[in-house]
């Protein structure tokens, strides 16, 4: 992103006025803006790869046999892909990019808490991708243990875990000084008379998420490291011969890694939150309960993790227990839906590429939270474990989910930032392709699934040939609407019309301030008189 | 948070240092004891009571405001509730 890319903006915003030149004015910038959009680059450059591999996966599955690669290359493909699209796409994605370009904007402040940490958590991010694509081409290859890293065959495959493990430690690094920044920002620096109470929907979901960042990510440190010291020093932890526990392993990665599935969902559902009665031109329906079930569901969702480990041997009191309290957490997150739907009832809804995200967001959201409470039910998770429903369902939720929450984010924030938007017909389009693939892909997975097709086998029976082509299909319509998606917003924020300073009619500050902004956001400190979604005297027409 | 610098004597710091090779000790010799799963109790409660002397003393908890005490109890409770609950598994299996 050098200055090639930069649009012509007015005289002195965020894009020309930092008294630095070329690439140092990036890479070496505190301002909260300009390393938004550093996360925002690296994290859709790693997207963009981690798709290809996905796609390329899809092919080899298109028909039995071997198809274009060989069973190694197939089970390291869908490990990079797994470890690239979790640790370096969606998990970094919203707080780097998004909360990093928003946040701040929204409470009313100059720029983050902490500046130059923020600046060192996008480094060590850099630093710990490196790292894992390093792990690619050195040693004994790609690791292929799948993005979980299990015990015992990550402590005892020949490719290269112990590097790529420590490259995720790295990147787990900078998730937590992210967490301890936006946390410190939302407490200290809001503005004046942005009360709790005001807080923008994002901001607040982002806060949840940064609780579960600092939280719950170290502990996803000391297990990568406790299998570094497996494979390097043969401790024994989670080796039974030498009285560990293999289980063990799984319960302190499914301690992080549980609650990281709600580091990637909240920020999304906080996007929503936002998107939604801008553009059904209504205020949201149930603030207050919307707020309290984004913490709801970060403290509740941080105490599920069993449920990944019913079939692992685990004691059924815990299986009781897991499952118990996954139904607990269907509760705020069916509370979010319910407000969102309400909030559209009687709208003025305006169906713009933000919007359609959005509410493909609810429906398959929606989709994926019910089949997860197919798989939370201990009696059915044990017929579709390990299957390609499994693969199905979390597609869903982190792709239809997180994924299109991102794509609505950048339609809807974007053109802030370069003060240009994209054209409306090519991104309906683009939206529309990308919801008929997405669902002719991912619900011939689930229903592969149930057919009985295990996840992360290179070869299947003849009886899965037609739902594995559809499905293969449905991959290349789905890319092909985000190629044109990405052509088009990308064109439209260089060379797109230009857009004033409150496009879509928000409420919110970042609506108040010049498109793109300022180098520190405000003319003047903003004094907030009114909440996030009061739309009177927004300029909606 | 406080901004002095508090220094601790040499004889308290050497006190409890001799408390944490006391324990130590104690931990060892509780491992050869036949109580079945007291074992795990026993061993964590030592462990429990060596980070406590741990953070009180040598990171100078003990000299610190209340938010900074407030927000270590609250990631400490956190951790002890995900330790917690791998007991429903660990001691039902």
């Amino acid at each position: 992103m050098g200055s090639a890319d930069q649009p012509e903006t007015v005289a002195s915003s965020f894009w020309n006025d930092t008294g630095r030149s070329g690439i140092t004015s990036w890479i070496f910038s505190t301002d909260h803006k300009r390393i938004g959009l550093l996360y925002f680059y690296t994290v859709l450059s790693f997207f963009l790869i981690a798709v290809s591999l996905g796609v390329l996966l899809r092919i080899e599955l298109m028909a039995p046999g071997r198809t274009i690669m060989g069973p190694q290359t197939y089970n390291a493909m869908f490990t990079v892909h797994g470890v690239v699209m979790i640790f370096l796409f969606i998990i970094p994605g919203f707080p780097g990019a998004f909360g990093n370009l928003i946040m701040p904007i929204q409470i009313g402040a100059q720029d983050v808490s902490f500046p130059r940490l923020n600046l060192f958590s996008w480094w060590l991010y850099i630093f710990g991708a490196a790292i894992i694509i390093t792990s690619l081409f050195t040693g004994g290859g790609p690791p292929d243990t799948g993005w979980t890293f299990y015990v015992p065959f990550s402590e005892r495959t020949t490719t290269n875990v112990s590097l790529a493990v420590f490259g995720v430690f790295v990147v787990g690094f900078s998730s937590i000084l992210t967490g301890v920044n936006f946390v410190t920002t939302i407490h200290r620096l809001r503005a004046q008379g942005m009360t709790w109470g005001r807080l923008p929907l994002f901001v607040w979901s982002i806060y949840a998420t940064a609780w579960v960042q600092i939280l719950a990510t170290p502990i996803l440190g000391i297990t990568l490291a406790l299998i570094i010291a497996e494979r390097l020093l043969g401790t024994g932890l989670f080796d039974p011969a030498r009285g560990g526990d293999p289980l063990m392993y799984q319960h302190l990665f499914w301690i992080y890694s549980h609650p990281a599935v709600y580091i990637m969902i909240l920020p999304a559902m906080g996007v929503i939150s936002d998107v939604i009665p801008v553009f059904s031109r209504k205020p949201i329906f149930g603030y207050k309960m919307i707020a309290f079930s984004s913490l709801a569901i970060a403290a509740a969702g941080s105490l599920v993790w069993g449920h990944h480990m019913f079939t692992s041997g685990m004691s059924d009191t815990a299986i009781l227990v897991f499952s118990f309290l996954t139904f607990v957490v269907a509760i705020p997150s069916a509370i979010k839906v319910f407000n969102w739907v309400s909030t559209l009832y009687r709208g003025s809804i305006s169906l713009e590429a933000p919007m359609l995200f959005a509410l493909s967001f609810l429906l398959l959201f929606s989709i994926g939270g019910l089949t997860g409470l197919i798989l939370g039910a201990a009696a059915t998770d044990i017929h579709v474990h390990d299957t390609q429903f499994v693969v199905g369902h979390f597609h869903y939720v982190i792709f239809g989910g997180a994924g299109f929450a991102f794509f609505s984010a950048m339609h809807y924030w974007l053109p802030k930032f370069y003060g240009r938007r994209y054209a409306e017909k090519p991104a309906v389009v683009a939206w529309a392709l990308m919801f008929i693939g997405f669902n002719i892909t991912y619900f011939s997975m689930m229903v592969l699934g149930m057919k009985g097709m295990p996840r992360r086998y290179y070869d299947y029976l003849p009886e899965f040939t037609a739902l594995n082509l559809t499905s293969t299909i449905g991959s290349w319509i789905l890319v092909s609407g985000l190629i044109l998606m990405l052509v088009n917003l990308f064109r439209g924020l260089l060379k797109g019309e230009p857009v004033g300073d409150n496009p879509w009619g928000g409420a919110t500050l970042e609506w108040s301030i010049p498109s793109p902004p300022p180098t520190e956001n405000f003319v003047e400190e903003p004094v907030v008189t009114h909440g996030p979604y009061d739309f009177s005297g927004s300029g909606i027409p | 948070m406080s901004e002095q610098h508090h220094i601790i004597s040499y004889g308290k710091l050497i006190s409890v240092w001799l408390g944490l090779l006391f324990l130590t000790a104690l931990t060892v010799w509780v491992s050869r004891l036949d109580i079945g799963v007291g074992h795990v109790w026993g061993s964590l409660a030592i462990a429990s009571v060596k980070a406590g002397l741990v953070i009180t003393f040598f990171m100078h908890m003990r000299y610190e405001g209340r938010l900074l005490r407030w927000l270590l109890f609250f990631a400490l409770a956190v951790l002890a509730i995900f330790i917690g609950f791998t007991f429903f598994d660990v001691l039902y299996r």
